[in-house]
């Protein structure tokens, strides 16, 4: 049991939080990393990616959605934990089609940084190359499914801070895909605008916006220097106290 | 003869208007539409989601989750073969090939007439009486090489399916042992006058005492969940009976819902009454649609005799009526978020956890979902009080458990046992003679093996939600497993990645083994998966679905073992047999052309 009341302790340490917070947020904003993908902090916790699984109280649980209790034994930072991460990120990688070296997002992208930070070294599975169609028709946005990770913040984002349900998640298991609002399917005839929030929340390389060409060179991207889990940790300090 | 497919503007409006333009009833709007536009086209979706007032990717997300919703034609007649681990030890799949043969059809294709469709579908719920399909939603079981020409006969007649012989349509109820629940007489109507007699606060303190827990899979107790719904601050409460019985192997519910419907519905209205809902809803698997009109009647019958509708039974204040609501093919949707969910007209995703449903359930209310079987516990409860109940069974797992017996063994069909029954009485009883295993709860339940047939049937060692599937000699374990790893692949939600993609990889792992192409590193990778899963998936779909993979591998490791190969690792891709197509293109076949007898 912690001393404090209102804080928990993550790998042993202690971690002040508001009443209503989540573990990640409370985490995140004393600093601690904990790898995230599907959650964003202007998003209802969504629970998908399912990286942010830790342990507490010795039973599993998604980081993003679960609340901060007082005393809670939080285990994040394990050798068990970082290696389902690392499984997990591979997973990703063949689900989809992710040709790095060829994306606009490569550097910005937060999968990609998430495998740096986890020490990912190959795909290891055998990729699944699946037929996903890419959409072309907006003037100012490309949608490449082919580098969708399905972590619906398009779809949350649109709905809830657009308030115009632009994006969907149809189908099932590895079926799964993004559909667009609009009688011809197409994002081009959707309400879908470039300053929208859901124009600008993928995490990785699926909605990018035309004509930005490597306007930043590899090399000085987001990730570039300072990876995510450094980021993470300067945000905090920036924001703190 | 094809008629014209009626227009848009005819079909829909009728059918929104007799389900209030709600589009929290878009499944059962989506099922009604198609019944008689044949599937559901692009511009059905469109106009749907325009009267609905909804996106458009609600609708198409909809279309797209429901294995029996089609976005595409499917044919006058689609049928449908059970492919249940039990439908393939009783002979199915040669009874598939059999009539696609006879149709020139490939598993999936539409017949160019528009006439047929033939392909496979997940348990259902037929296995005492396999192999099974479903024709245009109308189960025939029993199926046999000359039954099935019959069909593909009486198809090609283009005879419409009512008018059909009925004994096709004929489905058994095979009770073998019957106790409390199937032996003794239930008069429609006492258990809901003795709790009213009693009062809610006494139901409550009597469902308490009996230590009931739900019949569903996970066990809760019973009272407990009434009790907190019931404290749950809310003006509208519901009741919600699961009757969605998507677990391979479990028939149980459909026998309850066939032949003891009355008692289903009291079950509900007690619940009612306890908790103080006044809305009952049933979720049917779309497989048991066929069902639909004898529960209505039952409904009616019940509201004519004064036991559901207004001031039940003269107590002015208790109102409490029940609906029923089809599914369309999704084995998630018995995970009660995600059968919520596809309540409320969406795809079946399960939510986040907590909120649970008592406090937040259907439409945001504190809401009781119950097992079809729990439900009629409770009216046992209400006859005869907590502590006559409570005497049944063992400390932990009080009454009797009903147990659909199917596979290897001379009499398949219900067993009711009270709790604490050894698997081997069960197998002794149903004539199952030197069983190699038995796959207890469906496919994610538990495998044992002979030595552990000494174990009881009880929450505190093999807990069961029902399912009992026997196999006898001779039978390959492996089989089981990669028939369970195709279920869960298809039957994932996709919600979160590493059940979407575990159960995938898992799936092409235990092909890759089947077809001789796997080594030990598939085996520890599949391992892998399985501890992956089940601590890091949403819900219990994908946290158990490692299990069987992981059960037989423990147990059963010689099945795995014949088909491995005795190296590291083999590529699965086989280039020999990948230029084909080159060869074919170049319209070549020389020796030069071909990688070589080394490759
Ligand atoms: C994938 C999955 C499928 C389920 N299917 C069913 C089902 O078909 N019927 C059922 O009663 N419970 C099913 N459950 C359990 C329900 O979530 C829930 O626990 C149950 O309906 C509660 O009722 P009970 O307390 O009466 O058992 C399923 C759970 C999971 C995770
Ligand atoms: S397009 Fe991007 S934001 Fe939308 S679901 Fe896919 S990965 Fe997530
Ligand atoms: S475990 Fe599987 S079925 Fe359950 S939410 Fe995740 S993807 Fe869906
Ligand atoms: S960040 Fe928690 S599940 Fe994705």
């Amino acid at each position: 049991m912690s001393e404090i009341p209102n804080s928990f302790t993550l790998d042993g340490q202690l971690v002040p939080f508001e009443p209503g917070q989540t573990i990640l947020q409370a985490a995140l904003a004393a600093g601690h990393y904990i790898p995230h993908l599907c959650s964003s902090p202007e998003l209802k916790p969504h629970g998908s990616c399912k990286l942010c699984t830790v342990v507490v109280n010795g039973r599993h649980g998604s980081a993003c959605t679960a609340h901060a209790m007082p005393g809670q034994d939080v285990q994040s930072d394990t050798p068990d934990l970082n290696g389902k991460r690392r499984l997990q990120v591979q997973m990703l990688f063949v689900e989809g089609n992710h040709f790095c070296p060829g994306c606009e997002k490569s550097g910005n992208c937060k999968l990609q940084a998430v495998a740096y930070d986890l020490e990912m070294l190959n795909p290891h599975f055998p990729h699944f190359f699946p037929q996903r169609p890419v959409d072309a028709s907006h003037p100012d946005i490309l949608l490449d499914r082919n580098r969708c990770i399905m972590c619906e913040q398009c779809v949350e984002a649109s709905r809830d801070i657009d308030g115009k349900e632009v994006f969907g998640l149809a189908g099932r298991g590895l079926a799964s895909h993004l559909v667009v609002n609009s009688p011809s399917g197409l994002l081009g005839d959707s309400a879908l605008e470039a300053g929208d929030k859901a124009a600008n929340i993928c995490p990785v390389g699926a909605i990018v916006h035309k004509r930005v060409g490597y306007a930043k060179p590899i090399g000085a991207r987001d990730y570039d220097t300072l990876g995510i889990r450094a980021q993470a940790r300067a945000a905090a300090e920036g924001e703190g106290p | 003869m094809t008629q014209p497919t009626p227009s848009l503007d005819q079909v829909l409006p009728p059918i929104l208007a007799r389900h209030g333009n709600d589009p929290t009833r878009l499944v059962q709007i989506l099922r009604d539409a198609q019944d008689q536009l044949e599937y559901l086209a692009p511009d059905t979706v469109t106009a749907l989601a325009r009267a609905l007032n909804i996106p458009r990717t609600r609708v198409e997300s909809c279309v797209e989750f429901y294995a029996f919703l089609h976005d595409q034609p499917r044919g006058r007649f689609r049928i449908l073969f059970s492919d249940n681990i039990t439908d393939r030890m009783l002979g199915n799949q040669a009874l598939f090939e059999h009539m696609l043969k006879r149709f020139h059809l490939a598993p999936g294709q539409v017949s160019e007439d528009g006439l047929v469709s033939v392909g496979l579908t997940s348990c259902t719920g037929m296995c005492d009486q396999g192999p099974a399909l479903l024709i245009n939603n109308m189960p025939i079981t029993r199926l046999t090489p000359r039954r099935v020409d019959e069909i593909c006969d009486l198809v090609q007649s283009g005879l419409p399916l009512a008018d059909w012989p009925s004994h096709y349509f004929k489905v058994e109820d095979n009770i073998r042992r019957a106790e409390v629940l199937l032996g003794s007489g239930f008069r429609s109507g006492d258990a809901l006058r003795a709790a009213l007699a009693r009062g809610p606060e006494a139901m409550l303190a009597e469902l308490k005492r009996s230590n009931l827990r739900g019949r569903g899979g996970a066990g809760f107790t019973t009272g407990v969940k009434w009790e907190l719904c019931r404290k749950a601050r809310a003006d509208i409460r519901y009741i919600v009976c699961n009757a969605d019985e998507g677990e391979p192997g479990t028939f149980k519910d459909r026998v309850l819902l066939q032949s003891f419907a009355e008692r289903v519905f009291e079950g509900m209205a007690l619940a009612g009454f306890t908790v103080g809902a006044r809305q009952g809803l049933l979720y049917l698997r779309a497989e048991y649609q066929y069902m639909m009109p004898h529960l209505l009647a039952v409904l009616e019958r019940m509201r004519a005799a004064g036991l559901l509708g207004r001031a039940i039974l003269g107590q002015v204040d208790f109102d409490f009526d029940i609906d029923i609501h089809l599914g369309a093919g999704a084995y998630v949707c018995g995970e009660e978020t995600a059968l919520i969910e596809s309540l409320e007209g969406k795809a079946g995703r399960p939510r986040i956890r907590p909120p649970f449903p008592v406090t937040s359930g259907y439409l945001g209310k504190p809401t009781v979902v119950n097992n079809v079987e729990t439900l009629c516990k409770a009216t046992e409860i209400a006859l005869h009080g907590g502590a006559w109940y409570e005497a049944q069974g063992t400390k932990q797992s009080t009454g009797t458990k009903i147990l659909s017996v199917a596979g290897d063994c001379e009499r398949p069909g219900l067993y009711e046992f009270p709790f604490g029954v050894h698997v081997s009485e069960v197998l002794a009883e149903c004539g199952a003679r030197n069983a190699i295993a038995v796959q207890v709860s469906g496919a994610s339940g538990m495998c044992l093996s002979p030595e552990e047939f000494g174990r009881r049937i009880a929450f505190e060692d093999v807990p069961t939600a029902g399912a009992f599937m026997i196999f006898g000699p001779g039978r390959d374990m492996f089989e089981m497993a990669l028939n369970f790893a195709d279920f869960f692949a298809h039957e994932s939600c996709g919600f979160c990645a590493p059940c979407r993609i575990g159960t995938g990889l898992v799936q092409k792992m235990m092909h890759k083994i089947a077809a001789g192409q796997g080594t030990r590193y598939e085996v520890n990778e599949m391992l892998r998966l399985r501890e992956l899963m089940r601590t890091t998936a949403h819900c219990g779909l994908g946290q158990t679905a490692g299990n069987a993979v992981f059960d037989t591998l423990q147990k059963f490791r010689p099945a795995y073992d014949r088909r491995l190969q005795d190296t590291d690792f083999i590529p699965a891709i086989d280039l020999e047999a990948a230029l084909a197509r080159a060869r074919a293109m170049a319209g070549r076949d020389d020796a030069d052309a071909h990688l070589g007898a080394q490759a």
